[in-house]
């Protein structure tokens, strides 16, 4: 700053006095922060890591009968996770594909009228046991993977929509002022300030989203559509609690390795500058 | 340059209109201000120069052109602006925001990057520093620097600014308010800037628009009428007391004799500095570096230390003022410093002179006499119009 205006540098100084120097808004250094970030990007999956190797030692220390033989063995854990990660991946997918055009339009201006009753809509989807939703979808319409989407679409579209929203609603009114008032069309407002402003919130809830469906899409066994919920019930009706714990177990690995892959997303995907 | 003509905003609902029957003529190159009290319809009639508010009715002509009819984004992107919430797109760099508008108007990418570079120098910031930061890492008055960059972008012959300088702290709104000034004597732009404050009108304004309830113009003239002939009693209480000392805010430095200060440059032998100082009747002495800016401020003690070089010696200069900056405020910095007097520096920082009490008394004793002269007049016409009632 002193090299280009150098004969400006003492009002310089004394407006930095006056309004706080920026360097000291910005401790604890970088560095340090980088270090801290690092240690949580990598704390979270060797914990689950070491979940897992005491899982295996305590199945592999135990002898297992022919109905535990049959649900916890290398063939079928692996299945049941892939068709777990599936189910969330593929109904989050939908949900975002759902929830966040609808947020955006339920927040525009001409939209105000309808966006009580869509809320009260998704509140409600929340509310009805997922248990519920897929069995009268497997009464009414067919069992496997399309209904276990559908339902856990119903039940976990609530918190993306609500964030969007949200997100979109706490943008500064002032920012929006700004924009209109260089010229700038109401879309570009919303592609250029609104939604980069609001991603973070929007994010926030995609990451519930994952989770809610992560625990969600155990009930999918109930309509034939696999998962780790296969195991636990298995172990369930079989009253074998080697299996239950297995099922369980994995279940809660994969919830937390999923908000920790969502929480590096977030990290990753929002804007600079905030 | 602006015309607004019956210009009448109502909201549905509500009595009375928010503003009522403007007709009003901007010229080219002045600052106007709209000045009142709070709800008066100032920042509404503002904003519907770029239609951010549609006019119920009316009509305004920008360079002759009849702007209530075509397409309002295309029409603000010809229109600087400025809001008090400094507005800066937090995801957006320094460069990104300034961008903005060039990037609607679809230039290519040198230009547009030379057009950075070119106003950050304009407001007095490093480009090569600045254009790659995001705003929360620039203190409030840098940031006000870059939304008047922002506003300039394209070059727009009319800027609007709401309270501009509203939510800075005084001692830095006043050095902006200055700079403000300064560049606009180089880009000589067609401004309607609103405010609250009649202060800062006076200080800011080629013409003052006096605004009551209902947006309807109490007066619309230049600050040095309105503080001697207020229109009104509305106008004379909005402007209210002290309105000679008010007038502080007129003057400006390059309008007063500078007084001459001893100098030296810092090159200088200690001898020859206390020659200097025999000399004069200062009792202190500025030093001087090779492009003739002020560096230090010492007095006989200071210069008779040897353990300090003469660019250390005594204190930093305080009180440093530009020609535009008015007597208000070398007065108020004045009486910060510690020599009783400010330093005049022109736009590079070399020195010009000094100005001390006495200038700035002699100021207001001259104003004092201008408005005694006035009140007289005034009470003279009132007599003589008692005198002609009876007959």
């Amino acid at each position: 700053m002193s090299v280009a205006t150098p004969g400006r540098t003492l009002g310089k100084e004394l407006e930095e006095h006056a309004s706080g120097t920026v360097t000291a808004a910005e401790a604890p250094p970088p560095a340090a922060r980088r270090r801290r970030a690092l240690f949580g990007y990598v704390a979270m999956p060797a914990f689950l890591g070491l979940v897992c190797l005491v899982l295996y030692i305590w199945v592999q220390g135990k002898e297992l009968d022919s109905i535990e033989g049959r649900l916890v063995n290398r063939e079928v854990i692996r299945d049941a996770t892939v068709e777990h990660v599936q189910l969330t991946v593929v109904s989050t997918f939908f949900v975002i594909l759902v929830a966040v055009p609808l947020g955006i339009l339920l927040t525009r201006s001409f939209a105000k009228w309808v966006t009580p009753g869509v809320i009260a809509l998704a509140n409600i989807g929340q509310m009805v046991p997922s248990v519920g939703v897929l069995v009268l979808l497997a009464l009414t319409w067919t069992i496997g993977f399309r209904p276990a989407i559908v339902a856990l679409v119903v039940y976990s579209v609530l918190p993306v929509l609500r964030n969007t929203m949200v997100g979109l609603q706490q943008v500064d009114r002032n920012l929006i002022d700004a924009g209109r008032g260089m010229g700038m069309p109401r879309l570009r407002v919303l592609g250029r300030i609104e939604l980069p402003l609001a991603v973070p919130v929007i994010l926030a809830g995609v990451r519930t989203a994952l989770v809610i469906n992560v625990g969600t899409a155990t009930l999918a066994t109930f309509v034939n559509a696999g998962g780790l919920g296969k195991i636990i019930s298995g172990g369930l009706s079989t009253s074998r609690n080697t299996v239950i714990i297995t099922g369980a177990v994995l279940t809660a690995v994969l919830a937390l390795l999923v908000d920790w892959v969502g929480g590096i997303a977030e990290d990753l995907l929002r804007p600079r500058g905030l | 340059m602006i015309r607004l003509d019956g210009v009448t905003k109502r909201y549905p609902g509500q009595e009375g209109a928010a503003v009522e029957r403007i007709d009003m003529d901007i010229r080219e190159g002045e600052i106007v201000i709209f000045v009142g009290p709070s709800g008066c319809g100032k920042t509404t009639l503002m904003r519907m120069i770029n239609r951010l508010i549609e006019p119920t009715s009316g009509r305004i002509f920008i360079q002759g052109e009849d702007v209530t009819r075509g397409n309002p984004d295309q029409l603000r992107r010809r229109i600087g602006y400025v809001i008090q919430q400094i507005g800066l797109f937090p995801h957006m760099t320094i460069g990104e925001n300034i961008a903005t508008v060039p990037r609607m108007l679809g230039w290519d990418k040198a230009r547009i990057s030379n057009r950075i570079d070119e106003l950050l120098e304009l407001v007095g910031l490093d480009a090569r520093i600045f254009r790659s930061r995001y705003p929360k890492q620039l203190s409030g008055g840098q940031r006000q620097r870059v939304v008047v960059a922002r506003a300039l972008a394209v070059d727009p012959p009319v800027m609007l600014m709401d309270e501009p300088f509203g939510a800075i702290d005084p001692i830095t709104r006043d050095r902006l308010q200055n700079e403000f000034l300064r560049l606009q004597q180089e880009i000589g732009k067609t401004i309607v800037f609103v405010t609250h404050d009649i202060d800062e009108a006076i200080k800011m304004g080629d013409r003052i628009a006096i605004l009551r309830e209902g947006a309807t113009i109490a007066q619309y003239d230049t600050p040095e009428h309105i503080l001697s002939a207020p229109a009104d009693d509305f106008v004379a209480d909005f402007v209210g007391a002290g309105a000679s000392l008010k007038r502080l805010n007129l003057s400006r430095v390059r309008d007063v004799e500078l007084t001459d200060w001893p100098t030296v440059v810092v090159s200088a032998d200690r001898a020859e500095v206390l020659s200097v100082l025999r000399r004069s009747d200062k009792g202190s002495v500025l030093i001087l570096d090779g492009q003739n800016r002020p560096v230090r401020w010492a007095t006989a003690r200071d210069i008779d230390r040897d353990d300090i070089p003469l660019e250390e010696a005594g204190l930093e200069p305080e009180a440093v003022v530009e020609p535009q900056s008015t007597l208000q405020d070398v007065l108020n910095l004045m009486l910060n410093s510690s020599h009783g007097a400010a330093l005049v520096v022109d736009g590079e920082g070399a020195y010009l002179g000094a100005v001390d009490f006495a200038t700035v008394a002699n100021a207001v004793q001259a104003m004092r006499r201008e408005a005694n002269k006035e009140l007289k007049a005034a009470a003279d016409e009132l007599g003589e119009a008692e005198r002609a009632t009876p007959a």
